[in-house]
C-alpha cells in the first residue's frame, strides 16, 4: 500500500488527537477532588484510587455496568440469530419484494432515536416489559438488525453457492447445512457483525435511559443522573467514565485483526 | 450474480421481518395517530387533522420557527463535518503504517473513540473544554483566547463540531483503510512502471478503489450527525440560547419535556420523511453504482 509523504507526522499528530481527551478523563479519575479544582496538574500529583473504590462497593453504581452489559448481549444475540437466515435470503434468492424490504431495512438504521423514544415507551410500557433488559435490547434491534443483516449478507455472498449446492446434493437439510456448513464459514463475519452491534448497543443512550427507570438503569444513565444530583463531582465521573470506555477496549483488543475486514462490510 | 427467484425465501426472512416491524411499525402508527390529535393533560385528545403539519411549516409560528432553524442548524452542521471528516478521514488512512506492530496499535486507537457511549464522549469534551479544569479551555485562555463554550456562540459551535471530528473521523477512517487494503499490489506496480506520479496513483487507483466504501461513510455520517442527541446534549445542553438546539434535541424538548404529543409527532414524522428521502437517494445512487462495476470486476 502506497503511502503519502510526512505520513508519520500526520498519523502520530491524529492519534494524539484522540488520546489527548481520553488521557485527560482517566488524569482526572485519578486526582482527588480538590486537586482537580484547586490547581492545573499534568499528572495526578497526589494519585488516589478513592473514586473507584466508591464506584465499587456501592450497588447502585455497578449493577449499572451489569444491566448495560445484560441488554447489550441480549441484543446482540436477538440481532445475530434473525439476521443470519435473512442474509443468506438476500444473498442467494430472488424473492417478491426483495430490494424493497432491504431498502426498508436500511431506512431503520438511519430513523433517529429521538423519533422513537415516546413510542417505545408507551409500547413497552403496554406490554409490560419496560424497566427490563428485554425492552432496551428489543428496542435497538432496530438499528442493529439491519445492520447485522447488512454485513452477513456481504459475507455470505462471498461463499460460492457451488458449496451449497454440493452439501444439498449430499444430502444435507437446510438446517443442518446451515449449522454445520455455513455459520463456519462466516465465522469471523458473524465475529465482525457482533462486533458491530455490541458497539452501537452500547453507546447509545436515548433510548436506553427512556426504556428504564430503576432495575435495568444502564451505567450511563447512572453517571448522569448521580452526579447532578450530588453536585458536580467530578472526580468520580470520570471515573465512571473511564470504567465505561475499558469494555470497548477490550472488544476492539479482541478483534483487532479483523477490524479492516470488517470496515470494508465484507465486499469491497 | 445470477440469484434464483424462490418465493420461499420470506420464510428466512420472516423472523427479521417480524422483529423490525414490530419496533418500527408500531411505534410509527402510534407517532402518526399522535400527529393528528391535540392534547390537553389528562389523556384527553382532540382531532387536529393536518394542523400540526401545517404550522411546523409556516416560520411565522412558534413551532414552525423552531422548527426550521434547528434544520437549518442541523444541515450546516452535518455539512461541515462531512466536510472536515471526510477528507480527514482519507489522510489518515493513506498515512497507516505500512505493517508490523504499529497497524495493530494505530487501529486499536483509531477505533476506540467509537466504542465510548456517547454521553461519555460528551463528558469528556465537557471537562476537556473548561477553562477551570480542562486542558483544552485552560490552554486556550492560557495563550490569550478568551474561549468559553458555555456562554460563547462561536465556541460552543466549535466545541461540538471538534467533538464530532474527533468522536467520528476514525469511522472514515477505518471505512478507507479497508478500500485501501482491496487494491492489490500489482496496480501500483503497474503505476510505478508506468512512472505515475503520487497524485496520479491516487487519483486513477486509490480513489476509485474507495468510491464505494466512501459512499457509506458519507451515508453513515449524514445521517449520523443529522440525528445527534447525546453529545451536545451533554456538552452544551442545546445553548447557549438555542445556539446549538439540533433537531433531535428540539424534539426531545417538545416531547418529553413539554409532552406535546401532537407537535413532536408531525415534526417526527416530517423529520422521518427527510431522512428517508436523503436515504433513497444514497441507495440508489450505490445500488447503481455497485451494477455498473459489478460485471467488470467479475462479481466481487
Amino acid at each position: 500500500m502506497h503511502s503519502i509523504p510526512g505520513r508519520r507526522i500526520i498519523i502520530s499528530l491524529f492519534l494524539i488527537f484522540l488520546l489527548l481527551p481520553i488521557y485527560w478523563l482517566v488524569n482526572m479519575s485519578f486526582k482527588t477532588n480538590s486537586e482537580i479544582v484547586s490547581t492545573m496538574t499534568l499528572w495526578p500529583h497526589t494519585p488516589t484510587l478513592q473514586h473507584y473504590r466508591r464506584i465499587f462497593s456501592d450497588e447502585s453504581w455497578y449493577s449499572g455496568y451489569i444491566n448495560s452489559l445484560e441488554y447489550v448481549v441480549l441484543n446482540t444475540i436477538i440481532s445475530i440469530s434473525v439476521a443470519l437466515p435473512a442474509a443468506y435470503a438476500f444473498s442467494r434468492y430472488r424473492f417478491l419484494g426483495d430490494k424493497h424490504l432491504f431498502f426498508w431495512l436500511l431506512s431503520n438504521r438511519m430513523a433517529p432515536a429521538a423519533v422513537y423514544a415516546l413510542p417505545f415507551f408507551n409500547l413497552y410500557s403496554a406490554i409490560g416489559l419496560f424497566d427490563t433488559p428485554w425492552a432496551v435490547a428489543l428496542a435497538h434491534c432496530i438499528f442493529n438488525v439491519p445492520l447485522a443483516v447488512w454485513i452477513l449478507e456481504g459475507f455470505v455472498s462471498g461463499v460460492p453457492r457451488e458449496i451449497d449446492e454440493t452439501a444439498f446434493l449430499d444430502g444435507y437439510s437446510f438446517p443442518r447445512f446451515f449449522m454445520k456448513i455455513l455459520i463456519p464459514l462466516i465465522a469471523s463475519g458473524i465475529g465482525v457483525a457482533a462486533f458491530f452491534c455490541f458497539m452501537f448497543s452500547w453507546v447509545e443512550l436515548l433510548l436506553a435511559r427512556t426504556l428504564t427507570s430503576v432495575q435495568a438503569k444502564p451505567i450511563a444513565a447512572i453517571m448522569t443522573r448521580t452526579v447532578s444530583a450530588a453536585g458536580m463531582d467530578w472526580g468520580l465521573l470520570a471515573a465512571a467514565g473511564v470504567l465505561t470506555i475499558i469494555p470497548g477496549a477490550l472488544v476492539i483488543w479482541f478483534v483487532r485483526n479483523y477490524i479492516a475486514r470488517g470496515f470494508a462490510l465484507g465486499r469491497v | 450474480m445470477d440469484k434464483t427467484v424462490n418465493q420461499k425465501a420470506w420464510f428466512l426472512v420472516l423472523p427479521v421481518f417480524l422483529v423490525v416491524a414490530f419496533s418500527a411499525v408500531l411505534p410509527l402508527m402510534t407517532v402518526v395517530n399522535y400527529s393528528m390529535q391535540d392534547t390537553f393533560g389528562n389523556n384527553q385528545f382532540f382531532w387536529n387533522g393536518v394542523g400540526w403539519f401545517k404550522e411546523l411549516l409556516d416560520p411565522s409560528t412558534d413551532l414552525g420557527g423552531r422548527f426550521l432553524a434547528s434544520l437549518g442548524r442541523n444541515l450546516f452542521f452535518s455539512f461541515v463535518i462531512l466536510a472536515i471528516e471526510v477528507p480527514l478521514g482519507i489522510v489518515i488512512a493513506l498515512s497507516m503504517p505500512r505493517q508490523g506492530w504499529q497497524v495493530a496499535a494505530c487501529l486499536v486507537i483509531l477505533a476506540l473513540p467509537l466504542l465510548i457511549p456517547w454521553n461519555v464522549v460528551g463528558t469528556i469534551w465537557q471537562i476537556f473544554g473548561r477553562p477551570d479544569i480542562g486542558l483544552l479551555g485552560y490552554v486556550l485562555n492560557g495563550i490569550g483566547l478568551n474561549y468559553n463554550y458555555v456562554s460563547n456562540d462561536l465556541d460552543a459551535w466549535v466545541t461540538v463540531i471538534v467533538m464530532d471530528v474527533w468522536h467520528w473521523t476514525s469511522l472514515v477512517a477505518l471505512l478507507c483503510y479497508a478500500g485501501l487494503k482491496s487494491i492489490p499490489e500489482a496496480y501500483y506496480q503497474a503505476a510505478q512502471i508506468d512512472g505515475a506520479s503520487r497524485w496520479a496513483v491516487f487519483k486513477a487507483i486509490q480513489l476509485p478503489k474507495m468510491n464505494r466504501v466512501l459512499l457509506i461513510a458519507v451515508l453513515l455520517r449524514f445521517m449520523d450527525s443529522f440525528m445527534i442527541y447525546t453529545e451536545p446534549f451533554v456538552v452544551t445542553g442545546g445553548g447557549p440560547g438555542n445556539s446549538t438546539t439540533f433537531i433531535s434535541i428540539e424534539l426531545v424538548k417538545i416531547a418529553l419535556g413539554q409532552f406535546d404529543l401532537g407537535k413532536a409527532a408531525a415534526l417526527s414524522l416530517v423529520y422521518n420523511l427527510i431522512i428517508l428521502i436523503v436515504c433513497w437517494i444514497f441507495y440508489t445512487v450505490m445500488t447503481n453504482a455497485g451494477a455498473e462495476r459489478r460485471p467488470a470486476e467479475g462479481g466481487a
